[in-house]
C-alpha cells in the first residue's frame, strides 16, 4: 500500500540523522559543577601574549578547578564582570577600574603587572615620529602630516589610553579622513595598521608577539624596553579584581579570593616575569604586585 | 610550499579536533531542537488555514532574516546573571550557544518547511483521503510529499548555523576548550596572525559544508527517484 512504502523510503536517512542528532544533543555535557569553575574575564593581550596559557595550568592544578577566560577589550570585560557574568576581572585601565570599585562591583582592587605602550608605524616613517621621547609629540606630528592612524575604537584599555594622549593634546581627529576606528582587537588592530601602513599605538606585549607577522611595521617611539620607555603616561598597568559578591550572588567568591591571592603570590609573580624571555628574548610583563598575604590566608602553592 | 608545508602541519594539532567535535555538537543539538519543534510547526502552518496565520508567518519570514548577531545579543541579555534567565548558569557555556544557534535555525525549518508543504498539489491528499486514510494518515502522506523541500529546509539550517560566528562569540565567549567552535577559533587565530591554523579550520568548515550539500543532493537524489 501507498503509505507504507513511503514510511519505508524515507526510514533509513531519516533515521541516521535523528540517531546522530540524538547523541550530538546527549554529548553535551552540562559544564562542571558551579564550584569548580572559574570565570575570567580579561583583555585580548593577556591571552593573545600568551601569558594566561602559560601560567593557569599551575593554578587550575592545585585547585582541582577550570579556568574558562573570555578575552575581550577591558571595557567588555568590565562590564561582564559588572553584569555578574565573571567571578573576576584582569584588565588594564585605570580610572574604569577605579570606578568598578567604587560602584562596589568589587571590594578591592590589586596591582598585578605592568608593560608599557608602544607608538609603532610604518617603515619609512612619513611623520618622522622615530626616536621622538613622548607619545604626545610623536601624535602631533602624525596628526600634522595627516599620516594614517589605527584607533582600537573599542574601549579598551589601549584604546582610553589613546584617547588620553589625544586628549592632552585637544586633539579630536574622531572623523578625520586618516583616523581609522577599526572596534577591533589589539592584534586586528595591528594587523589592519601593517596592511594599510598606519600608525597605532599598541601595547609592548602583543606587539612583541606578533612582530614576525608585521613586516611592514617598526616599533617607532618607547625603546626597546618599558626601562628604554621615556614617556612615563605609557607604563600599563594591569589590576585584578573578584567580582563582590554582595552585589553580585551568583559569583563564587571563594574562588576568585583564590586565584587573586594565586596571581599576586610571589611564584607566580616570578613565572609572569619570565614569561616570554625564551620566546621573544625579553619579558613581556612586568610583576608590580606589593601584596603581601596576610598569615592564614590561602595561597596556592605552585611548585618549587 | 612552505606555505603549503605549514599548511599541512596545522591539521595534526590537538585543539583542531576538539573544536570540530564540539561544533559538531553545538550544531547538531541546535538542529535537532530546531527541527524537531520547526518542522511539525512549519507542516502545520503549510495545511492548516486558520485566523493570525499570517502573523506568524511574518514572524518566521522576519527571522530567516534575522541578523545572527542581534539574536546573539538577546540571548546574552537574556542569559546574563543579570538578565531573567541568570539563574540558569548558562551564559558562556555550549547551552547559551545551543539557545541562540536554536533561535536562529528554527524559523528557517520551519519557514522552508511550511513552503515545501504548501507547495504539495492537493491533489494528493484529496485522493489519499478518497482511498480512506484517516487525517492524520494524510497529514504524513503530505509530509512525504514535501520531503525534498524538507531535507533542504534542514541543511540549509545547518548551513546557516555552523558557519555563524558573531551570536556564539557573543554569548559563547570564545573560551577554549569549552565554547571555541570553529567560526570563533578563526577569528581568533586571525587576531593571532596565525592564518596558517586559520586557514586549517577554514578548509575544515569548508569540508564539513561540502559533505552536507553532497548528503543533500544524495538524499533529494534518492527521494525524487523513488
Amino acid at each position: 500500500m501507498r503509505l507504507k512504502t513511503y514510511s519505508r523510503r524515507f526510514a533509513p536517512g531519516a533515521w541516521c540523522v535523528l540517531l546522530s542528532a540524538v547523541v550530538a544533543v546527549f554529548g553535551i555535557r552540562p559544564v562542571g559543577a558551579a564550584d569548580s569553575v572559574l570565570r575570567l574575564a580579561t583583555t585580548t593581550s593577556t591571552v593573545d601574549t600568551g601569558l594566561l596559557a602559560s601560567i593557569l595550568p599551575t593554578f587550575e592544578k592545585a585547585c582541582g578547578c577550570r579556568v574558562d577566560v573570555i578575552a575581550a577589550g577591558t571595557g567588555q570585560a568590565l562590564e561582564i564582570g559588572r553584569r555578574g557574568d565573571a567571578d573576576v576581572v584582569l584588565v588594564h585601565a585605570r580610572s574604569a577600574e577605579n570606578a568598578f570599585v567604587a560602584a562596589r562591583h568589587a571590594r578591592e582592587r590589586f596591582d598585578v603587572m605592568y608593560d608599557d605602550f608602544v607608538v609603532v608605524g610604518p617603515v619609512g616613517d612619513p611623520a618622522t615620529i622615530a626616536g621622538v621621547p613622548l607619545a604626545r609629540d610623536a601624535f602631533a606630528a602624525i596628526a600634522r602630516a595627516r599620516s594614517p592612524f589605527v584607533s582600537r575604537g573599542d574601549q579598551s584599555g589601549t584604546h582610553m589610553a589613546e584617547l588620553a594622549i589625544w586628549a592632552a593634546l585637544r586633539l579630536s581627529p574622531s572623523g578625520a579622513e586618516w583616523y581609522r576606528s577599526v572596534g577591533q582587537g589589539m592584534g586586528e588592530a595591528l594587523m589592519f595598521a601593517n596592511e594599510e601602513r598606519a600608525y597605532l599605538l599598541s601595547d609592548r606585549g602583543t606587539w612583541l608577539s606578533m612582530r614576525s607577522k608585521l613586516a611592514n611595521l617598526q616599533l617607532l617611539v618607547g625603546g626597546r624596553t618599558p626601562e628604554e620607555n621615556r614617556d612615563s603616561s605609557l607604563r600599563n598597568q594591569y589590576g585584578v579584581m573578584a567580582v563582590n559578591p554582595d552585589t553580585h550572588p551568583g559569583v563564587n567568591f571563594p574562588l576568585a579570593t583564590r586565584f587573586v591571592h594565586w596571581l599576586l603570590s610571589a611564584d607566580t609573580q616570578r613565572a609572569i616575569g619570565a614569561f616570554g624571555v625564551d620566546r621573544y628574548g625579553q619579558a613581556l610583563f612586568y610583576p608590580d604586585s606589593a601584596f603581601k598575604p596576610a598569615p592564614g590566608i590561602d595561597v596556592v602553592p605552585g611548585p618549587r | 610550499m612552505n606555505v603549503l608545508t605549514n599548511l599541512i602541519n596545522e591539521f595534526g594539532r590537538p585543539e583542531l579536533l576538539r573544536i570540530v567535535a564540539l561544533t559538531l555538537r553545538v550544531t547538531g543539538a541546535a538542529l535537532f531542537i530546531a527541527t524537531i519543534v520547526g518542522v511539525p510547526l512549519g507542516a502545520l502552518l503549510g495545511l492548516v488555514r486558520f485566523r493570525g496565520q499570517r502573523a506568524i508567518m511574518l514572524v518566521l519570514y522576519t527571522g530567516m532574516g534575522l541578523p545572527p548577531v542581534v539574536v546573539g545579543l538577546f540571548v546574552y541579555l537574556l542569559l546574563s546573571r543579570s538578565g531573567p534567565m541568570g539563574s540558569l548558569g548558562w551564559l558562556f557555556t555550549p547551552a547559551a550557544m545551543v539557545t541562540a544557534q536554536t533561535i536562529i535555525a528554527f524559523p528557517l525549518v520551519s519557514g522552508l518547511t511550511m513552503s515545501a508543504v504548501a507547495g504539495v498539489d492537493q491533489d494528493v491528499r484529496l485522493q489519499v483521503v478518497a482511498l480512506g486514510a484517516s487525517r492524520w494518515q494524510s497529514l504524513w502522506v503530505v509530509i512525504q510529499e514535501a520531503r525534498v523541500g524538507l531535507t533542504a529546509a534542514i541543511v540549509v539550517a545547518f548551513g546557516g548555523i555552523i558557519s555563524e560566528v558573531g551570536a556564539v562569540m557573543l554569548v559563547g565567549g570564545n573560551v577554549e576548550g569549552q565554547t571555541r567552535v570553529l567560526t570563533t577559533a578563526i577569528v581568533l587565530y586571525t587576531r593571532q596572525g596565525d592564518f596558517a591554523m586559520a586557514m586549517a579550520l577554514g578548509i575544515v568548515l569548508i569540508g564539513i559544508a561540502i559533505a552536507a550539500n553532497i548528503l543533500l543532493l544524495q538524499l533529494q537524489g534518492r527521494l525524487r527517484d523513488r
